[in-house]
């Protein structure tokens, strides 16, 4: 803390030569590494710094680091704390589970409709549950494909893309190249106005 | 204000003019910044406004935020820049056992800024009410806060009582999060 303030006046004294710090990032939560103990990934981000920052790594998580830090904290705060973190990461860890179960059984559909006998457009939704913005996807369709590609709201009332044109096979390859969505993950439909008819 | 990820609606280049009266305000605001602003903001770089909900104006270089305001009050830096130049932004330290509270989004109460582990400045160099200050923590290297003085830091001193900074941005929060992606 010393070194801090001293450190502040140096640079009051010397200000035309202020350097930018370098600050080291997390690559799991983004934060300073100094930070990471207050997320819920703490073990991720520990494993992280160890294997890209080790010289970070040993002094902000060798065990005289970890005495000295506790610093001027009671011992009931302390306690309190470390319950409230320990809540933190069992939820976090049921969050990316849940997540992870949603993803494998959340399903993108393409789905083919018929607008006149012989010109379609493709509808594609459910794209948000891999974290896929509609409006961004919307767009590198039109562009990808040439043609016209909107954000339409459907009768449920969530969203999807309507892409002019018959172009399901083609979305297909684009998911699953681009986007890294599995196949099986993915469903084609069909869907004309008379029941039987078209196709 | 970022407890929520920031939605923004597009951005939009931000007039040259417009940019140096930015400049300028972030020069006055922030005087220890004043050597630097020309490695934060350089004289020709194009700004650009990314508009947030609730009348919050981000400004942008490079896709990286800078800058940020709530509607016409002070410019505040973001964290990244504080990282970069933290001497260059006036400083106060909490304690402790208020990090994780300030790291969920809460305001900073009195009673963090006055205990053994934080530090405010010296009577002689008070901070009044309103004053932008970086949140830093006590064995912390980095800023963890952006906030606004809700009073003086010698009024913190004497009540020690109350919300005394606001919490406008930290780490982990809505803007901090739609810059690291």
């Amino acid at each position: 803390m010393e070194a801090e303030s001293s450190a502040a006046g140096a640079a009051a004294g010397a200000a035309s030569t202020v350097v930018p710090l370098e600050v080291v990032y997390c690559g799991v939560c983004s934060l300073p590494p100094e930070y990471c103990e207050f997320g819920a990934t703490v073990k991720k981000c520990m494993d992280w710094l160890e294997g890209n920052h080790a010289g970070l790594y040993q002094t902000l998580y060798s065990s005289e680091a970890l005495e000295s830090k506790m610093g001027t904290m009671t011992l009931e705060a302390q306690q309190k704390a470390e319950k409230d973190l320990a809540k933190k990461q069992q939820k976090e860890e049921l969050r990316q589970e849940r997540e992870a179960a949603k993803k494998k059984s959340s399903v993108v559909t393409i789905k083919r409709v018929e607008r006149t006998k012989r010109k379609y457009v493709t509808v594609v939704s459910g794209i948000e549950a891999f974290e896929l913005g509609y409006k961004t996807v919307a767009k590198e369709f039109g562009k990808k494909f040439a043609c016209g590609s909107s954000v339409t709201k459907n009768a449920a009332g969530g969203e999807e893309i309507t892409v002019q044109g018959d172009l399901s096979d083609e979305i297909l390859e684009e998911l699953v190249e681009k986007y890294g969505i599995e196949e099986e993950n993915i469903r084609q439909v069909e869907e004309s106005k008379k029941k039987g008819g078209g196709g | 204000m970022f407890k929520k990820p920031v939605s923004s609606s597009g951005k939009t280049k931000i007039k040259s003019s417009v940019q140096r009266n930015i400049r300028q305000k972030i020069c006055e605001q922030f005087p220890l910044l004043e050597p630097v602003i020309d490695d934060v903001l350089p004289k020709k770089a194009q700004l650009d406004l990314i508009k947030a909900p609730e009348r919050m104006s981000l400004y942008a270089l490079d896709n990286q935020v800078l800058f940020f305001q709530h509607h016409n009050d002070a410019i505040m830096p973001h964290l990244r820049i504080v990282h970069k130049y933290p001497q260059c932004f006036p400083t106060v330290q909490v304690d402790r056992g208020a990090i994780r509270f300030i790291l969920g989004g809460a305001q900073l109460m009195c009673p963090g800024l006055t205990s053994p582990g934080a530090k405010l400045p010296p009577p002689e160099g008070n901070l009044p009410e309103g004053t932008v200050v970086a949140i830093n923590a006590e064995g912390k290297e980095h800023a963890c806060m952006i906030g606004v003085l809700k009073m003086s830091t010698e009024d913190i001193k004497k009540l020690n009582k109350g919300n005394g900074v606001e919490n406008c941005h930290y780490l982990g929060d809505g803007l901090w999060k739609m810059d690291s992606e």
